[in-house]
Parts: C-alpha cells; structure tokens; sequence
C-alpha cells in the first residue's frame, strides 16, 4: 500500500511570501527499546530521513530518530520565490520510502 | 482463556522487565554531553539566539509538539545551518537534527517528540560563523492511569 | 412527549431529541456534561482541531479510499450504493448502536459495516479492528463530526439498560465500577491526569497512549485492566451494552471524531 500522507501548503503565494508547510505521515516509528507482551524484543523500525525540496533544492534535511512520535508531523517555512513543485521525501528502516510533491503558484 | 492469575503474571514479568530494560538503555547529561560534542566538536555553546518552544507540563511523553528556531531576521554571515535537540532520558540522547539547504526559508522546525520522563531538552543551532547557541527547557511529563500495557 | 412529537420538534427547531429513559439519581445531568475533549491540555486540543495536525485524518483518508474502491464478489464499492458519504453518512454514526428491525438485534457502527460488506459487497468481513475497518469507521464517522448524539430508539432501551447495570457493577480487584471514576470523580486526578466523564463521542479516535487510531471497545478493555478487572472477549456482547448506554448518557454532545485523546 502506498503510504499514507496529508500535506498542508497554499496552493498560491505572492513573490517573498513567506510560506508554511505541514506535513503528516501514518507510520509506527517502533523505537526499537520496546518489548512484546511475551517479551521478545520489538525490532526498530523508524522514519531515518525527511528532505523537502523546492524545484529541486533543499529546504531543508532533517535526520531523525527514535524520539520522533509516531506518526510524525513535521511544520517548517519557506520563502516563495517562483512557482514550481515541492517535493517531501521521507526514508527509513526496512527500505521505508515514501515521497509527494505538489504544486505552488507564484504571483 | 487466559485466567486472571495468568494475566497478573505475565502483567507483573512485563514491568520487570521494563524496568531492568529502561536502566540499561537510558541516556544520560554525560551522553546527551558526547551527542551534543558529537555535533559541536566541542566548540563552546554560548545561550541565546536559539529559542525551543515546549510545553513545561505534557500530560503524556508518547507526543509532545515543540518547535525549535532562531527568531529574528539573521544576515548571511549568521544564517543558520543546522537546528539539533537532544534529551538526557530517553534511551538515545539525539531527537533529531535539521540542516538546512540553499531553499531555507526562515530557521524554524516543528515537531512531535517522544519523552521518557521529566527531563531536560536541549536545543542547540549552528550559524554559518561558526557559532553554537543553546537553550535548555525542563519539561514534566505526568504520568496516566488505566494505560494499555500496566 | 410522544417520541413522534420529540421527532417533530426536532424536525422543526433543530432540537435534540428528548432521550428515551430517564436519568437516575446520581447520573450526569445531561446539561452538565463535558467532553474529554474538555479536560485535555490546549495543545492536544489543538491537535485535535487542525485537519492537518490530527493524525486520526490519516485513517479518514484511508476510509475515503476504502469507501471509493470496489469489493467483493458484487464487485460494488460502499459509494456506489450510498453515493458521496458527506450526505450519506452525515449522523449516522452519531445515531449508533442502532436497532436493526431485519435482523431484530442491535448493531454498533463497525457491526453495520461489516454486514454491509458481507451481505452486498458479499465480501470477506474487514478484521475485526484492523486497520481497514477502523479506517472505514474512521471516515463515516467523520460525517458526524459537530452533530449531536441522538440516543432516541425505543427498541434499544433493553441494550441500554443491560449496559447500565454493567456500568454500575463493581468489577476486579479494585472492586470499581466505571460509576465510581467517570460519573463521581470526572474532573478529580488519577496518577496525572483528569478523569473524563467518559464520554464515547470521539471515537473511533487517536490516543497518544496507544501512539495509534482505535475503538470504543479497546478503550474499554484499558479501563477493565485499569479496574485489575479481566475484559470481556474481543467483539462480547457487554461491550455493545455499555456503548449502548454510554451513547444514552451521552446523549446530545457534539460528535467530534476522529478525537485526539491522551
């Protein structure tokens, strides 16, 4: 199943707008540190990397951890410059990887 | 069909071993000290510029939303490269670092961590002049009755 | 007041219902009643209300695709037969556990979408639970979210009155009934938190406890173990009971799932 994802951004920006994005993505981000009820270690399976490109350079990279919640959510700012695509990718343990992109128009 | 005596047991082996676990596997100052060293490389860490916003008093540890950023406007000599936090609790002292790209909008990061405990952060931003800032937060995480696994 | 004439009040005011047993001594009056919703701290609320925030929005979405895709032998999907859920579906869940005439016997959200998948889609039945189901659940009960719960069918008044007894029933080691906590104590704190007047209007919901989207029924069984009680078996007829009762009780809330809950 393609992995599930809800991503917040405008559609449309003015020039030197500064802009926010959301996103949500369903994952357990088992930490690895836990055990089941009959005592046999649960194996790691977390989200390693987020990047949020915006037409095809870095935002941002964030590496993560254990710590992340799960389900993680992540809210960060860019500066709208010219219309194009975003595009979030997101990697992790067992080969985990996911990736949207979406449009923003630039006035 | 599990009997009751079953389920006590099992219930009562499940928080021993959590416990003897959680003491085996818990960062410490001394850890999140080498994490922090790790990213530094051992440069000092002067307090201010980098602010993290959380709240003193979560009501549980499994997602506490915070935002770690360097407010105000920052010229190119002290853009931001690079916004970490770290724990001195949790089984890992890293919670995530975030570096930024040549898109970077303002340095701001938000998102939802993982406590095990009261304990407290820090956050800590790398400027391209080569500084390092920090800020320290305690936060208390209360703990919840009733929960899934006793 | 007839519960026809209730209806038609209903119908021209906009009213709720008028429920259909009366409160006992002790009970919560119904204009005194508070959602969980009300005794979390602001920032879960505020997880709760953004769309975007709310990790419960990943299960509505997973049941917008479920609902949208053909199953089973009848080769149907859930919209080709109700059409766009935000019509359908709207208080549906907020009128559950309902009285199903054919079959002479009550059913709660998950139990009538599974016999609308087993009888027309004439597929397997969802895991009880499972991710699938609980995303179906997820975006029908959606439809509800900001309507009230309508408890008003007399057929189910036997159901509500059996889960009333079991509400009330001292259970387990702490010798507890739910009474004891969420009707005498909600506000009062267990361990670090409030107790709620436990409510069932989020649900299906997420709880940050359990990192995770789940039922009224799970919840439940965590409030038995909570009571050093054993819970009843996956999908026992006492949980239908007590959701049955809990709904009564907590007739004409606002319905608010998916709800974010610690």
């Amino acid at each position: 199943m393609t992995a599930r994802v809800i991503i917040t951004a405008p559609t449309k920006a003015k020039k030197g707008e500064i802009v926010t994005v959301t996103t949500l993505l369903a994952h357990v981000m088992e930490n690895g540190f836990r055990h089941s009820s009959t005592g046999v270690p649960i194996p790691r399976d977390i989200v390693t990397e987020f990047v949020a490109r915006y037409n095809g350079a870095e935002i941002l990279r964030a590496s993560l951890y254990p710590a992340i919640a799960a389900n993680p959510y992540f809210a960060f700012e860019f500066v709208a410059e010219e219309s194009g695509i975003l595009d979030f990718s997101w990697m992790g343990d067992n080969g985990f990887a996911a990736s949207r992109q979406i449009a923003i128009n630039v006035e | 069909m599990t009997t009751r005596r079953q389920f006590l047991e099992g219930a009562g082996a499940l928080t021993a071993l959590s416990v003897i676990h959680l003491r085996a596997a818990q960062a410490t100052p001394v850890a999140m000290q080498a994490a922090i060293d790790a990213v530094t490389g051992g440069a000092v860490l002067r307090p201010g510029r980098v602010k993290l916003d959380i709240p003193p008093l979560v009501e549980n540890g499994n997602s506490i939303q915070c935002t770690v950023s360097v407010p105000g406007p920052t010229p190119a000599s002290d853009r931001v490269r690079a916004l970490h936090l770290f724990n001195e609790k949790n089984p890992q002292p890293n919670m995530f670092g975030v570096r930024f790209g040549p898109r970077a909008g303002p340095a701001k990061f938000t998102t939802r961590i993982r406590l095990a405990g009261t304990q407290t952060l820090v956050a800590v931003a790398k400027l391209a002049d080569g500084s390092f800032w920090v800020d320290r937060v305690e936060v208390v995480v209360t703990l919840a009755a009733c929960v899934e696994d006793p | 007041m007839t519960v026809l004439g209730s209806r038609i009040l209903a119908g021209l005011f906009g009213v709720a219902l008028a429920p259909l047993a009366e409160l006992r001594a002790g009970e919560i009056p119904f204009a005194e009643l508070r959602s969980g919703s009300e005794l979390m701290s602001p920032d879960t609320r505020a997880m709760q209300d953004a769309d975007s925030a709310n990790p419960g929005m990943l299960w509505v979405i997973e049941g917008e695709a479920l609902w949208n895709a053909k199953a089973g032998a009848a080769n149907l999907a859930c919209a080709d037969c109700h059409g766009a859920a935000e019509l359908a579906m709207r208080g549906v869940a907020a009128r559950h556990p309902a009285f199903d005439a054919k079959r002479n016997q009550a059913v709660n959200l998950a139990g009538s979408i599974e016999w609308c998948r087993v009888e027309r889609q004439k597929a397997p039945a969802l895991t009880a639970e499972g991710p699938e189901a609980l995303a179906l659940e997820a975006y029908v009960a959606r439809q509800s979210r900001g309507l009230s719960i309508a408890s008003t069918d007399a057929a189910l008044r036997p159901l509500i009155e059996s889960g009333r007894e079991l509400y009330l029933r001292r259970q387990g080691q702490l010798d507890l009934s739910c009474a004891h906590c969420h009707t005498e104590n909600w506000g009062r704190k267990l361990a670090g938190l409030a107790l709620s007047q436990g409510h069932p209007n989020g649900y299906p919901l997420y709880r940050l406890e359990w990192q995770s989207f789940g039922s009224l029924e799970r919840r439940l069984r965590n409030c038995l173990t909570g009571m050093r009680a054993e819970p009843y078996p996956a999908g026992a007829s006492e949980y239908l009971a007590l959701e049955a009762y809990l709904k009564w009780r907590a007739h004409g809330m606002p319905m608010e799932s998916p709800a974010v809950r610690p």
